[in-house]
């Protein structure tokens, strides 16, 4: 079953049409992975799935619901959480506090009860820290939790957005570039800690990567974009073979 | 002895023996044993200061939103009172030009409903200024929110049937003892504090961290800033109307946008993001006001009269300091800390520690 549908997604700024007519599902409990060369289109694909920009043409789908036009917040809101090619974590607060404020959206309290403290929000307020905290303890982070999180070292910080991320509830994890900086051990690193947050919370992982290796090691299912084209898709083998990608990467971009 | 000073029980005991100490001091003031009205004055100014200050604090250094309307959701707050508080008797005498509205003219409030009236009134017109205006981003906000307190001073400086246009409304009734405005100072010193520590809180920092990132965690921008402008507006509301029974008048010239940069540089000096930080700052920038009168009154030196010193010039010394802070001392006295035991406890130790390499050695 798909989760996540993209329909006929144009996106065009201006004159440039950045994401050209992409038709994309992403099958429920699957790791797919969308690559391309760079300027390919593909974290304006994106953005137009988490809402940061609303599509010029087509719409989409998540879970048999139209979330076209939806704003970032509402669509976290609705189970898909992501993180960012450059890092955006809450840079000067601590490596709890990060994860309490991706709580926030799922609490009921409003702000009056939360300031005077009334029996229910001190409530809400327990068990987000304990949410919080066994979260931490499952991603091996709860000793730093005290840290602020431009301390922590790079590839700590990759993990702590993608936890971030998953503390919002979130069933579809989109996950921009989650290699990218990182050397050879981390990235074999981050391959098997996507494998294991993927069987361990149940969730739908979607990813844009340069990584080759990553991509085709955990990829069930690639799809590739240039020029905001979506040229092939299929396993790591069809893709790896497809002429189309072979001549969209040759000469183009090589990573090394 | 600094570790034996940092467990919790000292920290309690010092924690009661400071609030001891601190109603102590305000309770002599209050009488006159060593009080006079001019302290008094100065001190319940200070109060006021520190409620807009941390208004202003809370929206512009906790939710990371460049607002300058401080001015005008005071003079909110302070008309609601002047108008409503004002005995009936006297509002005849007071409106002599144009007579009061007379729905208006026939209610009298007691202080502290009129108050609160005042914060509520200033609340909801920042929801409704806040609402198209909390689009905007930095320099844009600052401006569009300047612009809105001016809009409030001139609709004063007009509407005259309701705040006696530019002659403004005199004979306030003033607060008899001192603990009104420290009272209303350090309960909303707490109510801020208890929400900036909350949910809430955490989610406005997130909006002044990082915003994109913050939407993308589940926050609605909108509601929160709505909200954080709001509630400032309120606690600015609630000094507007403090002033205006510590002044016993209100004119719309109180208002003047110039006002807000005084609260711009008490939440700078003190530490955007600092609620302590900022109290500490009120104080001192209110009582070095003061001080600095002195540069507006003539000096004489060696029977040379000194052209500079003259009325307001302690504004030019204020503003170079201010400039000074600005390049030199940009996270103000806390930063985003907060002063605590432990805070002071540190800097004593890394103090005596740099001193004693010399000083200790036996």
């Amino acid at each position: 079953m798909s989760i996540l549908k993209i329909n006929n997604v144009t996106m065009q700024f201006g004159g440039v049409t950045a994401v050209n007519n992409l038709n994309i599902e992403v099958q429920e409990g699957k790791i797919e992975a969308l690559i391309g060369p760079n300027g390919a289109g593909k974290t304006t694909a994106f953005n137009v799935i988490t809402g940061v920009y609303s599509p010029t043409k087509g719409n989409v789908i998540y879970k048999d619901e139209n979330i076209t036009g939806l704003t970032p917040d509402k669509i976290t809101k609705k189970g898909i959480a992501r993180t960012f090619q450059n890092i955006r974590l809450f840079k000067n607060l601590t490596v709890l506090d990060n994860i309490l404020i991706a709580n926030h959206l799922r609490l009921n309290s409003n702000f009056l009860s939360c300031t005077l403290r009334l029996p229910w929000s001190n409530r809400e307020e327990r068990q987000m820290r304990e949410k919080s905290e066994m979260l931490l303890d499952k991603l091996g982070l709860l000793g730093l939790k005290n840290e602020t999180a431009h301390s922590l070292p790079y590839g700590e910080q990759r993990k702590l957005e993608i936890a971030r991320a998953l503390a919002t509830d979130a069933k579809l994890l989109l996950l921009d570039e989650p290699a990218a900086g990182m050397n050879p051990s981390e990235t074999m690193e981050l391959s098997s800690f996507i494998h294991t947050i993927r069987d361990e919370f149940n969730l739908t992982i979607f990813m844009i990567e340069h990584h080759m290796d990553l991509v085709m090691e955990i990829s069930e299912k690639i799809y590739v974009l240039d020029f905001g084209q979506l040229i092939a898709k299929g396993s790591a083998n069809e893709v790896k073979n497809n002429q189309r990608v072979i001549e969209a990467y040759l000469g183009v971009e090589e990573d090394a | 002895m600094m570790d034996k000073l940092n467990n919790k029980k000292t920290k309690l005991y010092m924690n009661i023996l400071l609030i001891a100490l601190f109603a102590a001091i305000i309770i002599l003031l209050d009488t006159d044993t060593i009080g006079d009205n001019y302290i008094r004055r100065v001190l319940n100014l200070s109060a006021i200061y520190t409620i807009v200050s941390l208004s202003m604090n809370l929206v512009n250094g906790f939710t990371g939103l460049f607002s300058l309307g401080q001015a005008g959701f005071m003079a909110i707050g302070a008309y609601t009172v002047a108008i409503f508080t004002v005995p009936l008797a006297e509002r005849a005498k007071i409106f002599y030009v144009v007579p009061q509205n007379p729905v208006l003219a026939q209610i009298e409030l007691p202080f502290a409903i009129a108050l609160v009236l005042g914060g509520l009134l200033a609340a909801l017109i920042a929801v409704l200024i806040g609402m198209p205006v909390l689009r905007l981003k930095s320099d844009y906000l600052a401006i569009a929110t300047l612009g809105f307190s001016e809009i409030i001073r001139i609709i004063l400086t007009n509407a005259k049937s309701i705040s006696n246009g530019a002659l403004g409304i005199k004979g306030i009734p003033q607060m008899p003892t001192m603990w009104v405005f420290f009272g209303v100072a350090i309960l909303s010193v707490v109510l801020i504090w208890l929400l900036i520590d909350s949910s809430y809180g955490r989610a406005f920092k997130a909006i002044r961290e990082d915003e994109i990132a913050a939407e993308a965690m589940g926050i609605s921008l909108f509601k929160h800033k709505v909200m954080s402008f709001a509630i400032g507006a309120f606690f600015a509301g609630i000094g507007g109307g403090l002033l205006a029974s510590l002044l016993a008048t209100v004119d719309p010239k109180q208002f003047y946008f110039t006002v807000t940069y005084n609260f711009l540089l008490i939440i700078v000096l003190g530490g955007m993001g600092s609620i302590s930080g900022t109290v500490i700052a009120s104080f001192v920038v209110t009582a070095g006001l003061e001080v600095l009168r002195f540069f507006d009154d003539p000096l004489t030196l060696f029977g040379v009269t000194i052209p500079i010193f003259r009325p307001g010039f302690r504004m030019v010394i204020f503003s170079l300091l201010l400039m000074l802070l600005v390049l030199f001392f940009r996270n103000g006295l806390l930063g985003q800390k907060e002063l605590s035991w432990n805070l002071i406890f540190d800097w004593f130790k890394r103090k005596s520690k740099r001193t004693g390499k010399g000083g200790t050695a036996q």
